[in-house]
């Protein structure tokens, strides 16, 4: 006489990896810009050997091969497929180690800022108390500035160099996990789990990292990837400025920046190009981080 | 004898979710004749709130009415378009929410949303419109209407809310209101206030009125018909007397038996066995039998209503001739 | 309500002298700051004399009380580059940035708004969908590389608009601006869209989705139930509604589009403080690095206040509700 209805189980599991995948491929959008993200990643990777060309090889440079536009043919008979810059790089291969910068870069920071703020976020909805009202109140003072205007700062005090742009990026980026970690984390702390892990005793970082920190994954995969995109293109945009990565260690922000001089002179594709992968590879990441965020948010799971 | 204001014929409302169709509204009718008090009643989730919703049209998707006709004074709502139907709402059809507090904006002022109903369907001046306001929360027993005119809709008590609620559903005189459980939300005593007001009024300006709500007592004490409904139809139609008096389905005994107060001081409080069923798995048939001590074989097929002459009921045994 | 206003200002202060502290750490303890207060072809005489004289050689904690003590009295240094106060320097730029920022802020609305009310009507469709994937792109697109197409394609390629600079201005209402001549207007416009296209992303999301939770409301309900006409119910019941938190956004975002001025600045070459600050950190011009970010600063603490202001000032729930 019962109504029971034997659920299957779904397919892949109810794991949170399993509905941030089954979420993306429920969009078309999000699948195209997920395996695009994945094409440009293998790019990145593999960068060194799918050049062409080493743009940081003076010596393979030939200032004669400057300005070329897209198809000229070089003085060794291979073809400039996206043209030269001023110093006669090929831009084809500037892009690809540039993309492998501004991505490594990016989830770099990225990551540091998700260890950082994540952390900081557990052990504030944990204790409680004081240590909370610190963490949150530093938290608030960060979110209340603009980004681009903490990064300006620290990077006008610490100067220029890989090392000092990734920790301008995650000083800036931190707060975010550490609020959404934080809000998750208190909704899990009233649960019992937390309480049977308390009373058989467990040490405090077991159960924060062993068993709360899995239960507030979702804003920190959601905001995780957004980060990552939003880190891209800060520090495309630093680069731009002048205040970025150096020019040993050129992204495309800074290919970027070496176009715009002769953009007015018509000479479009030293910027063009390189903008159009930054383009491509920050909408990708975005477009799944929309579709992750609307995938894994519990309100909408009803 | 005149057409009644109101008559619904077979109407049906259904929720196209991801979890399939949910058949809300499954072939209810009834009709409430001019002055008349009409009292649906029903657990939650019977489907009497989306009724009165589907009178008027303000069925959300993904719900939508499938079939049916709603006859208002000879035009049918469902086939109504849209402008038309705007033009009866508030003005020849009104409808008073359960709970006030939601159903009044909260930025905006009482004036406002009192004006605003008045010039939706009306060419007046603003001034003239106010002076209405005025008297009409007046005779809802509102003391310093003006004053109150200008507050915003959390500065009132629940009780003052719901009198706001019932002034601005009466400012066109409708012909007929839908009281969507008005009372639910509010203190006892406060309850009987409203309900002793809507009875005066309706008497006085011969307003057909639909009381929804699951409180049997109240609309025992209102109503001058009832309807009783269940998992989306109607099992028993009659006059108040004779549906509290003499019930017929054996759900409507149940409701009546289950009022607390009628039975001897220390009796154990009498409950219908089961639960309400979920809508989206109805039981095959009539949808009361897994819980029905009458039930048989019969009871697998979905009886149809019987009528005599006032009187209906669905159900194939009919507790005709058993006292309450 | 004052008592809220004067607690805001305490704690306001409080942020302003951590800044300041901050700020007087960065540049002055950091490295060895004479090499960048005095010209790098001095002497070591003149070394000796200017340590001293600029106080160098006293302790750190007295040299940020004078430094605290001269910002009080709006002595925040004198530019290197320009010979002249860091302060009078900034202010003299404040305007064209501002004016910048607002028209940037006003185009947003104009846009945003009017497409995220449509999207949330619509959620769903392909309109929607349309509209949120540009949405994305819209904050995707790398502000300054937008803005090197925006030159591309209006400045070289079609020759409609000028590329660079800020043009004549004139006097409305007694504010120098742009606006007041047509040569201001058009050097106006592309720098405009290119501070706004981020900002107009957000502002339709936010609508759309003040939108979407607002419109299942029961008070949405029973405004259709009184007969109102549909565009009533949306543009007073509903917009009012959702207007509210939207406009203390749109408060923080002017603060935003203020410091995103500076790469919009550069690009366009519009003398606003952006451009300044890029140039000073540049040029280790560090007096004035100090001064646009204390005001900066300043700035962002009154707008939050004025924000937080206005929010319990347009939500009569709030406002109201000190009995």
């Amino acid at each position: 006489m019962s109504d029971a209805v034997i659920a299957r189980k779904p397919l892949l599991g109810d794991g949170i990896l399993a509905q941030a995948l089954r979420g993306i491929l429920d969009s078309k959008a999000a699948t195209l810009a997920a395996i695009a993200c994945l094409v440009l990643v293998a790019v990145a990777i593999l960068a060194p050997w799918i050049a062409p060309q080493d743009p940081y090889d003076l010596a393979s440079l030939s200032i004669m091969d400057g300005r070329l536009p897209p198809g000229s043919e070089s003085m060794d008979g291979w073809t400039y497929w996206l043209g030269t810059d001023a110093q006669g790089r090929d831009m084809l291969s500037a892009m690809l180690y540039g993309l492998r910068t501004s991505l490594g870069v990016g989830v770099l920071s990225g990551l540091f800022a998700l260890a950082v703020g994540t952390t900081l976020g557990l052990v504030a909805a944990y204790f409680g108390g004081r240590i909370d009202t610190l963490v949150m109140r530093v938290v608030d003072l960060m979110l209340g500035f603009p980004t681009i205007l903490v990064a300006l700062m620290m990077l006008a005090v610490l100067g220029q160099g890989v090392g000092k742009v990734i920790l301008a990026l995650v000083v800036v980026q931190w707060a975010y996990f550490a609020r959404a970690v934080r809000a998750a984390a208190l909704v899990e702390r009233g649960k019992e789990y937390v309480e049977a892990a308390q009373c058989l005793g467990l040490s405090k970082a077991r159960i924060l990292f062993s068993h709360l920190l899995p239960n507030c994954l979702p804003p920190v995969i959601v905001i995780g990837t957004i980060q990552v995109a939003h880190a891209i293109a800060a520090e495309a945009t630093l680069s731009f400025l002048g205040i970025g990565l150096p020019i040993t260690e050129p992204s495309l922000g800074l290919l970027i920046a070496n176009g715009y001089q002769v953009l007015l002179a018509g000479l479009y594709w030293i910027s063009v190009f390189p903008g159009l992968l930054l383009l491509a590879l920050i909408f990708s990441i975005n477009i799944v981080g929309d579709r992750l965020r609307e995938a894994l948010n519990p309100r909408l799971q009803k | 004898m005149t057409a009644p204001t109101l008559s619904v014929e077979n109407l049906q409302t259904h929720f196209f979710t991801k979890a399939g169709v949910v058949r809300a509204v499954d072939g209810v009718s009834f009709r409430v004749d001019r002055g008349e008090v009409l009292g649906l009643v029903g657990e939650s989730g019977s489907g009497k709130s989306i009724t009165g919703f589907s009178i008027l049209g303000l069925v959300d998707p993904p719900g939508r009415v499938v079939g049916g006709r709603i006859l208002f004074q000879g035009e049918d709502l469902a086939a109504l378009p849209a402008e038309r139907l705007r033009q009866l709402r508030g003005n020849r059809i009104a409808m008073i929410f359960q709970d006030p507090m939601m159903t009044l904006n909260p930025v905006l002022r009482v004036e406002t949303q009192m004006v605003e109903t008045i010039q939706a369907h009306e060419r007046v001046s603003r001034a003239e419109a106010v002076a209405r306001c005025r008297d009409a929360l007046g005779r809802v027993g509102i003391p310093s209407p003006e004053e109150r005119l200008k507050a915003y809709p959390h500065q009132f008590s629940g009780g003052m809310r719901q009198r706001v609620a019932i002034a601005i559903a009466l400012l066109h005189k409708p012909d007929l209101i839908i009281a969507d459980e008005p009372t639910t939300a509010l203190d006892v005593t406060i309850q009987a206030q409203i309900l002793a007001q809507v009875q005066t009024l309706c008497r006085e300006t011969g307003t057909a009125l639909i009381w929804v709500s699951h409180d049997l007592a109240v609309v025992a004490a209102l109503a001058d018909r009832i309807c009783v409904m269940y998992a989306g139809k109607v099992v028993e139609t009659g006059t108040v007397d004779e549906v509290i008096d003499r019930p017929a389905h054996p759900y409507t005994i149940g409701l009546i038996g289950s009022v607390p107060g009628d039975r001897p001081r220390g009796a154990n409080l009498f409950q219908i066995p089961g639960m309400a069923p979920s809508p989206l798995s109805l039981p095959e048939g009539c949808a009361f039998r897994p819980r029905c001590g009458h039930a048989s074989e019969a009871c697998l097929a979905a009886p149809e209503t019987t009528s005599q002459g006032d009187r209906a009921f669905r159900c194939f045994h009919p507790q005709l001739g058993a006292q309450a | 309500m004052t008592v809220f206003i004067i607690r805001r200002l305490v704690q306001s202060g409080f942020v302003l002298l951590v800044t300041s502290i901050l700020v007087f750490l960065g540049v002055y303890a950091i490295g060895n700051p004479i090499e960048i207060l005095v010209p790098a072809d001095a002497s070591q005489a003149e070394i000796a004399q200017a340590v001293q004289s600029l106080g160098l050689d006293r302790p750190l904690w007295q040299q940020y009380l004078t430094f605290l003590g001269n910002a009080l009295h709006g002595d925040l240094g004198r530019s290197f580059v320009f010979n002249q106060p860091s302060i009078s320097l900034i202010f003299e730029r404040l305007p064209a940035t501002l004016e910048l920022a607002f028209i940037a802020l006003m185009l947003s609305l104009v846009v945003g708004i009017p497409l995220g009310v449509l999207s949330g009507l619509k959620a769903g469709s392909r309109f929607d969908r349309t509209v949120m994937t540009g949405s994305i792109l819209g904050f995707s697109l790398p502000n300054f590389w937008q803005g090197m197409m925006l030159i591309m394609i209006f400045s070289v390629m079609l020759g409609w608009l000028p590329s660079t600079g800020r043009g004549a201005t004139g006097e409305i209402l007694g504010l120098h601006t742009s606006l007041a001549t047509w040569d201001g207007f058009t050097h106006l416009i592309l720098p405009a869209i290119n501070l706004s296209l981020f900002n107009v992303s957000l502002i339709i999301r936010l609508t759309r989705s003040g939108m979407r939770e607002t419109l299942p409301l029961d008070f949405v309900k029973f405004a259709r139930a009184k007969g109102l006409t549909e565009r009533r119910v949306i543009f007073v019941h509903v917009l009012k509604t959702i207007l509210i938190p939207i406009v203390t956004v749109i408060g923080m975002e002017f603060g935003s589009l203020i410091a995103f001025a500076t790469v919009t600045e550069t690009i366009f070459a519009w003398p606003g403080v952006g451009k300044l600050i890029i140039d000073s950190i540049m040029r280790l011009d560090r007096p004035v690095i100090v001064a646009y970010l204390l005001i900066v600063v300043a700035m962002f603490i009154v707008i939050n206040l004025v924000v937080d202001i206005l929010y319990s000032v347009l939500d009569p729930r709030v406002r109201l509700s000190d009995a």
